[in-house]
């Protein structure tokens, strides 16, 4: 059974705080393309640890200034099973 | 749009194309008697054949048409791939033991080859809506 993700991001934010930067320049920093990083912006995918930790090297900040997993979905997936 | 997605739409178009004119001909072919003792092989390998050729084709079109989007894939596309697949891979399995059955049942070749015929068809149009959907809506967890 699919579920959709409850990873949150503020990719959009940084991107803004950190010289307006395009998410074009942001995939080719991570090598990946442009749709990915509007998929992963608008909450429709969530990447891979590793790509996760490749964008907040980018924006020089810890993962979780990136993204963020709230508390109460740890607990109810945890409930869940998964 | 990705260079994935306008594959799987590439896909999707040719392969319902492909059916609809391999059921005309079939059909026509059988409208004076019975339907398993229509002449199918020729069409079959035809459709087969025309339907790669044709995807090879536009897909090349598509790309030099488009070209200012790029070819690069990533990790994304992969794993939509990869999902596309698995759940396609059910209806691939199911013409599989349909055939089998009606072997077993000692049935008409026409039947047996029809089951794998539309199990790699529905397959193959399953595995392109399911990559649609996902480029759409997104990739959602396990």
């Amino acid at each position: 059974m699919v579920k959709p993700t409850r990873v949150t991001n503020a990719i959009r934010a940084l991107r803004f705080a950190h010289g307006e930067l395009t998410q074009a320049q942001l995939a080719a920093a991570v090598g990946v393309t442009r749709q990915t990083i509007i998929a992963i912006e608008q909450g429709r995918y969530s990447p891979s640890l590793e790509l996760a930790f490749q964008i907040s090297h980018v924006f020089g900040v810890p993962l979780d200034d990136v993204f963020q997993y709230p508390a109460e979905s740890a607990a109810a997936a945890a409930e869940e099973g998964r | 749009m990705a260079y994935e997605v306008k594959g799987a739409w590439v896909g999707l178009i040719v392969g319902i194309v492909t059916f609809i004119v391999y059921l005309t001909v079939l059909l026509a072919r059988a409208a004076d008697g019975a339907l398993e003792q229509t002449p199918y092989v020729d069409a079959m390998l035809w459709s087969i054949g025309a339907g790669i050729v044709a995807v090879i084709i536009v897909t090349i079109f598509v790309t030099i048409a488009t070209r200012r989007d790029g070819t690069q894939t990533d990790v994304r596309d992969k794993q939509i791939s990869a999902r596309a697949e698995f759940t396609s891979r059910g209806l691939l399995i199911l013409g599989a033991l349909t055939a089998l059955v009606l072997a077993m049942l000692e049935a008409d070749h026409f039947w047996i080859a029809h089951a794998i015929f539309l199990g790699f068809l529905l397959s193959g149009i399953l595995e392109g809506v399911t990559k649609i959907a996902l480029y759409r809506r997104g990739v959602p967890a396990w």
